[in-house]
């Protein structure tokens, strides 16, 4: 068993000075949540990286052409098979260095992690299927999701990942409809459901259960899942100077409760720890909402009702993790 | 016509030029100016940065970079020591 990583904040900026992995000047939009969990990436890296990258907003805005933010290897492909193309990688690895080919030459390095990128349309709606085949198949890479809860990239169209109540362009406030009549997909629960050795949470606000958890799942052998969350400001109508806070609130609230699974037995980790010890610092949702435009209309008196459910919802989620979870 | 294969097909798309190359300072409104005095060197600034605009060493001062800061106000936010004020 390799020695545990403990992130140093002193020494961390050395190793992303001598190799950034990803590179400033990308085009994300100011205070862009997915970018801060990018970085995190990088910073727990242990071997080079082979990232192969669905279509989403990080694909978008690292290489406008012919710029490319990416010092690592680094593939662009299709909405729908993030997973499948990391599978092939992960395949083609094992034959090389099967075979020994590039045993004897220096400049070639078949020795890396493979990891799938993409966002919640890539992962909850269309990649769904490539992403399940992958984890079946047992290749040794991992998949991160980084949720911004709608289409951001192509003007923030509802996803399975959208949450209830959730204004968006193709779910509008209106008299019939008041944003996202459904629920969020339980993407965590479905993944867990193959039996894969590592599932987990991320929140880049709480950056040392962070990078532990990226390194978890780049040590994992066989498949691992990284479900990151996201905080978009131009979609979720925030001030960008709220991202991080939002990443806090999110967890402090328990909308977004931060756990792992390892051979398919829970454990809740860090601030969600505390709070499930200590269920008097749960904080209310509304905190969370208030923030948030695309949640305005359900602050209003005549809405009360979906703050009401929005809540319930929430609780009822967090209960069943607490069920699940074998070290509260 | 002789049969194409895999070598003959061109590469497609690959981007040639450093993303450093170009310099999405010029979006910002607000810029970042750290007050030496109050820095607690927490790295915080450093760590929730999306642009890697802040340069820090792990030990002094951290120094924004304005070549790439987009003036997004998370490392003022999330100062602890409040050392970090956003100026026009």
């Amino acid at each position: 068993m390799a020695k545990e990583f403990v992130p140093n904040i002193r020494q961390l900026p050395k190793f992303m000075k001598e190799d950034p992995g990803i590179l400033p000047g990308h085009r994300a939009c100011a205070g862009c949540g997915c970018a801060i969990i990018l970085r995190q990436l990088m910073m727990a890296r242990r071997k080079p990286l082979v990232i192969a990258n669905a279509t989403g907003c990080m694909e978008v805005v690292t290489t406008i052409f012919p710029y490319t933010a990416w010092k690592t290897p680094w593939i662009h492909v299709a909405f729908e098979n993030a997973a499948a193309v990391a599978a092939g990688i992960d395949a083609g690895r094992n034959k090389l260095q099967r075979s020994g080919r590039f045993s004897d030459d220096p400049d070639v390095s078949v020795d890396y992690d493979v990891v799938a990128l993409a966002g919640d349309g890539g992962t909850y709606d269309i990649g769904l299927q490539a992403l399940s085949g992958a984890l079946e198949r047992w290749h040794n890479f991992l998949y991160i999701l980084y949720d911004n809860e709608a289409y951001m990239n192509t003007g923030i169209q509802r996803s399975g990942g959208t949450p209830f109540g959730a204004w968006t362009t193709t779910t509008p406030v209106g008299s019939k409809i008041k944003g996202k009549p459904l629920t969020k997909k339980p993407i965590v629960d479905i993944v867990v459901a193959h039996r894969i050795p590592y599932a987990a949470t991320v929140s880049p606000a709480y950056w040392v259960d962070a990078l532990k958890k990226f390194r978890k799942g780049l040590e994992t052998e066989g498949p691992a899942f990284i479900h990151a969350f996201g905080v978009c400001p131009r979609g979720w109508r925030t001030d960008t100077k709220d991202t991080i806070k939002l990443s806090r609130l999110a967890v402090e609230t328990c909308f977004f409760p931060l756990y792992e699974v390892v051979n398919s037995e829970w454990y809740l980790t860090g601030p969600s720890l505390t709070i499930a010890k200590n269920p008097e610092r749960k904080k209310p949702v509304e905190e969370y909402l208030k923030l948030q435009g695309r949640f305005r209309h359900m602050l209003l008196p005549e809405n009360k009702w979906m703050l009401e459910k929005f809540q319930e919802l929430v609780d009822e989620n967090w209960e069943i993790i607490l069920k699940r979870a074998k070290n509260v | 016509m002789s049969k194409r294969g895999w070598q003959e097909i061109p590469i497609a798309g690959i981007p040639f030029l450093e993303s450093t190359e170009y310099h999405t300072g010029d979006w910002k409104v607000f810029r970042p100016v750290i007050d030496e005095q109050k820095c607690v060197k927490c790295g915080n600034c450093w760590m929730f940065c999306p642009d890697s605009a802040i340069e820090w060493d792990g030990e002094s001062v951290p120094k924004p970079n304005y070549k790439y800061c987009k003036g997004c106000g998370i490392c003022a936010e999330e100062c602890p020591a409040k050392a970090i004020e956003m100026v026009r």
